[in-house]
């Protein structure tokens, strides 16, 4: 067994070594789950708003529905997304299987929930302040979503993180819908699985380190723009 | 029921309330059979804790319906369109999560003001409140003081023609409260009309024009300001001023 | 803060405009991971894709699976290792019609010190058999691949009843051929494996071949283009092209080239006359 310290010099042999294949597993790893995690954002936000202020039948019931998707399992909605997107399946005809579109559809059905869920627990707190102010300013309930959204925004970042992280570090979903094919739809944890099959271990391990960088580096980035834990209760 | 209509009022009507129950849970019941409140001076709503004081202000601005009876404001049902055309300042001011200019033209946006008109009217407000300064600075960082200050320019911004107030001076020490009296007498002045909830006898006194006296849940008294300090009526309202007028003297000497 | 917000969007922009690539010609080849991990076919289609212009997009499942997706119309050739698997896939009209490929053989790797004692016996039938009954682990892919059917071909000549032992000493992984070997090695039990998979297997642990040899540890790969008639979106001309290809004079050599650390790992026999 390889030690950790070779582990970690290989790591970061493969980052400076600048391997244009690894930097193209990276960008691609960047590309689909920020993708993703746009789409849950504008579906997800918006949903988690109305979870958030509506009063309808039922929202009790999607509430713990969607609170549950939040821990649906990659492989099944890998699954799922195949035999949609499959050519047998009812949108074969896009011909979008084993395509990075394919693999942003799967990660946004895996984040969509969770991005919901924690904006509907957010904005229904900051609802619970702000609902008599604004009714008391002539705002319809449903016209208090923009200003929600908005006044909860650094909170709602924190959820949009939480989603990316999960996308990110999937593989049961990509690998199905993706395929694993070189140079299209490999990605970093795709390509983890693959050298973990061949064996190589450390290969394996250098590429999660390089992964788990690559989350801290987003992490952060959306900290500089702003997210401090003073501005979000304030601002 | 003591007679509510023995001190009629020459301004015209502004709100009626008639045969109005609400529960608040089993534990409370507001009843209010009929009252009338008329445009001009301000009305001080008094009365012990848990009379009901709260409660009453919501269901005039129409954000509680009752349970039965009605609040009529010019002749309608509050709604999002009547609050338009009014304003509250809570207890505890709600601040949204931005700045103190972008507080205050929030509420002029909201009522279809304008953004130029808005941006001219934020700097003047601004002004007007000593808090030209702060114009920038995240509205929740504000002392408390001034953040009662702010919740008051955003609800004069849009001169509204009802202003209500709950306890506005609570919780504030002398000189922010002094403030914040001011800018209640000038907006009344100006002709906005001022219903308020409050604890402050000495504020009450100062700025009633009629008071209505609260007692588990139901009008006891109205009154003129002027006699319902020098002599109440109901037993109820003369043990309340009995009680606080010695902590207020007290709190004041 | 609206600076930022717009970069961002502009960012997100450009990442979705990256998405529509230039589709230049493609076909899917449905494959096992045997030969993938191997990296015969990275020593394959380049030289294909570069006499062709045809792009091919390798997914790497077990044969089962790989199966299923084709039938689903989800690939356009199919290259595996279960003959009559294969033959079934052409005769119920999902293939076009079936080759042979390459072979190579199966192998039984076991921990170094051969605790079930195993390592001079040729007959595999009799030496799974001494596996069975020494009590050692077993370790199976379990997934329906090409390998766990010849694995249950030869449990079944050897009169053991696996499914019964499921879970003793016979324990089923449901994963790729890697991650058995992975776990069969943590749980320091036999397995049976292609040779190009273990030659190429990079974590060993002072495991070896135990066994190997027999004739009926042959293992034939076949290739398939997938049937247009049932799936109009299947590039029929250009998945014949690849077959053609692999089949022909230049892929057979290049197949016979290919070989691990002076080791060569698979038999072309495309043109060999079967029985």
């Amino acid at each position: 067994m390889q030690d950790f310290s070779t582990i970690f010099a290989q790591s970061i042999g493969l980052i400076l070594g600048g391997d244009a294949q690894l930097w193209a597993v990276i960008f691609l790893s960047l590309k689909v789950s920020l993708l993703a995690v746009l789409a849950s954002g504008i579906i997800g936000l918006p949903l988690g708003a109305l979870l958030a202020v509506g009063r309808f039948r039922g929202r009790q019931a999607v509430i713990v529905l969607v609170n549950a998707l939040m821990g649906l399992p990659p492989v099944v909605v890998g699954l799922i997304v195949y035999l949609m997107l499959s050519n047998t399946g009812p949108f074969g005809v896009f011909q979008l299987l084993y395509t990075p579109t394919a693999m942003i559809i799967a990660q946004t059905v895996l984040v969509t929930p969770i991005v919901a869920a924690l904006a509907r627990q957010l904005l229904e707190t900051l609802d619970a302040e702000y609902s008599e102010q604004l009714r008391s300013f002539g705002v319809s309930r449903l016209g208090t979503v923009p200003t929600l959204l908005w006044d909860g925004r650094y909170g709602l970042m924190t959820a949009l993180l939480a989603g990316f992280g999960r996308a990110i570090a999937e593989v049961g979903a990509v690998i199905i819908v993706g395929g694993n094919i070189n140079h299209v739809t490999r990605v970093m944890t795709t390509s983890i699985a693959l050298e973990t099959s061949r064996g190589n271990l450390a290969l394996a391990l250098a590429l999660g380190a390089i992964l788990v960088a690559m989350a801290i580096v987003v992490n952060a980035a959306v900290t500089v723009l702003g997210l401090s834990a003073r501005q979000a209760a304030n601002v | 029921m003591f007679d509510n209509k023995s001190e009629k009022s020459t301004q015209p009507l502004l709100i009626s309330v008639q045969d109005l129950v609400y529960e608040a849970g089993d534990a409370f019941r507001l009843q209010v059979d009929e009252l009338q409140i008329s445009a001009g001076g301000p009305t001080v709503i008094l009365g012990p804790n848990g009379a009901g004081k709260s409660l009453f202000l919501r269901l005039l601005h129409g954000l509680l319906a009752p349970d039965n009876g009605s609040v009529l404001v010019n002749g309608v049902v509050p709604d999002a369109a009547v609050r338009r055309q009014q304003a509250m300042v809570f207890q505890q001011p709600v601040l949204l999560r931005r700045t103190v200019a972008a507080n205050i033209s929030y509420a002029l946006k909201v009522r279809g003001v304008k953004r130029v008109t808005r941006r001219r009217k934020v700097d003047a407000l601004l002004r007007q409140n000593g808090l030209s300064d702060q114009a920038k600075q995240a509205a929740r960082t504000l002392s408390g003081g001034e953040q009662q200050r702010l919740a008051l320019a955003r609800a004069l911004a849009i001169e509204p023609e009802v202003l209500f107030l709950d306890e506005p001076t609570s919780s504030l020490d002398p000189s922010s409260a002094g403030a914040i009296e001011e800018i209640i007498a000038n907006a009344g002045q100006a002709g906005t009309k001022i219903i308020m909830v409050t604890h402050d006898l000495g504020l009450a006194q100062r700025l009633a024009d009629r008071v209505i006296f609260f007692h588990k849940g139901r009008v006891c008294e109205q009154a003129l300001g002027t006699d319902f300090f020098k002599r109440a009526n109901s037993p109820e309202a003369r043990a309340f001023l009995a009680s606080n007028l010695a902590l207020w003297a007290g709190g004041n000497s | 803060m609206t600076g930022t917000l717009k970069a961002l969007v502009i960012g997100m922009g450009v990442l979705v405009g990256s998405l529509a690539n230039a589709a230049d010609e493609f076909i899917v080849l449905q494959s096992t991971t045997s030969t993938r991990n191997s990296g015969l076919l990275d020593a394959l289609i380049p030289k294909f894709e570069a006499i062709s212009g045809i792009e091919v997009r390798v997914v790497a499942v077990g044969t089962g699976q790989a199966l299923r997706n084709a039938q689903n119309g989800d690939g356009d050739v199919l290259m595996v290792h279960a003959k009559l698997a294969e033959e079934e896939f052409v005769a119920n009209g999902w293939g076009v019609k079936r080759f042979d490929l390459m072979y190579n053989d199966f192998v039984v790797v076991g921990p170094g010190d051969d605790p079930a004692g195993v390592e001079s016996i040729a007959n595999v039938t009799d030496l799974i058999s001494k596996i069975a009954k020494s009590g050692e682990v077993f370790v199976s892919r379990g997934d329906d691949s090409g390998t766990h059917r010849a694995e249950l071909g030869l449990w079944s000549q050897a009169g053991i009843d696996v499914a019964a032992a499921s879970g003793t000493w016979y324990r089923e992984t449901g994963a790729g051929m890697g991650t058995t070997l992975n776990i069969g090695i943590g749980m320091g039990g036999y397995m049976l494996t292609d040779r190009a998979s273990w030659a190429t297997f990079g974590h060993k642990a002072g495991f070896r071949i135990l066994g190997a040899g027999d004739k009926r540890l042959l293992n034939q790969y076949g290739i398939i283009l997938v049937n247009p008639a049932r799936h109009p979106r299947v590039n029929a001309v250009a998945g014949q092209a690849f077959i053609d290809w692999l089949t022909g004079e230049t892929g057979q050599a290049l197949i016979a080239d290919f070989s691990i650390a002076g080791q060569q790992l698979f038999f072309p026999n495309a043109n060999v006359v079967q029985d």
